[in-house]
């Protein structure tokens, strides 16, 4: 897949921070808004795809390698499954949520629906390693599909 | 109609009766019956997990065992996908 006109390269460069920012506070506020990490990670890979749509996959496949995707979302698996055992070391019980109330990293609790982002216990860590997840998953999965196109076309 | 048409509309036939029935022994819209866990996770979401979304504190504290699954679900269809195209790239 080859790129698109200078206007809807300039139109994505203009937008992308946007979605990309937009997509972490996502992420990032998971635990006090709407949204979480499969959402926002689904936010930022749909980001990547415009910059893959506007630019082309050759382009996008000389600065994000597919193998370092992969490796992303394995370890975004991992660490989500790491917390979750460090609930049965600190906390007794798989998934136990052992962080909360000790007032340590997102340990607080808030009060009379304060928002605060330093709360939550282990919730963020959570959304962080599912939004890893989710953002390597999904762009691993397009790209992967308009590589295969790519190749194609040339064979043809 | 020939055999296999028959047997398509008995089958068809069969799951809309289910369905229909199902329907209707629905509560009615916008009524849910309340149960003791849903007063419950109103009640303590914010002491037990010091999150403020009560949606957030249940898919990944309350049930976080469903998330996980959810999680292996995307690892596989993602490895699926890579696997397939990647033999469509040579």
């Amino acid at each position: 897949m080859k790129g698109m006109s200078i206007i809807v390269k300039t139109i994505a460069n203009f937008t992308f921070p946007f979605i990309l920012i937009y997509g972490l506070y996502v992420i990032a506020h998971g635990h006090l808004t709407p949204g979480g990490g499969f959402q926002g990670g689904a936010v930022v890979a749909s980001g990547l795809g415009l910059m893959l749509v506007a630019y082309g996959s050759e382009w996008i496949s000389k600065r994000i390698k597919e193998h370092d995707l992969s490796l992303l979302e394995s370890l975004g698996a991992l660490a989500f499954i790491g917390v979750a055992f460090c609930g049965i070391i600190f906390g007794g019980v798989f998934f136990s949520n052992f962080l909360v109330g000790t007032g340590n990293l997102f340990g607080g609790i808030p009060l009379n629906g304060a928002a605060d982002i330093n709360s939550g216990g282990t919730l963020p860590l959570m959304n962080f390693a599912v939004g890893m997840k989710v953002i390597a998953g999904l762009f691993a999965i397009i790209l992967v599909m308009a590589l295969a196109t790519l190749k194609k076309e040339d064979a043809i | 109609m020939n055999k296999r048409e028959y047997l398509g509309a008995l089958f068809l036939t069969i799951v809309a009766v289910i369905f229909i029935f199902s329907a209707l022994s629905m509560h009615p819209f916008g009524s849910p019956t309340e149960g003791d866990m849903d007063q419950y996770i109103i009640d303590n979401t914010v002491e037990e997990t010091g999150a403020n979304n009560g949606v957030t504190a249940v898919v990944f504290d309350y049930r976080g065992f469903d998330t996980l699954g959810e999680a292996t679900v995307l690892f596989t269809a993602v490895a699926g996908v890579i696997l397939i195209f990647r033999r469509l790239k040579k």
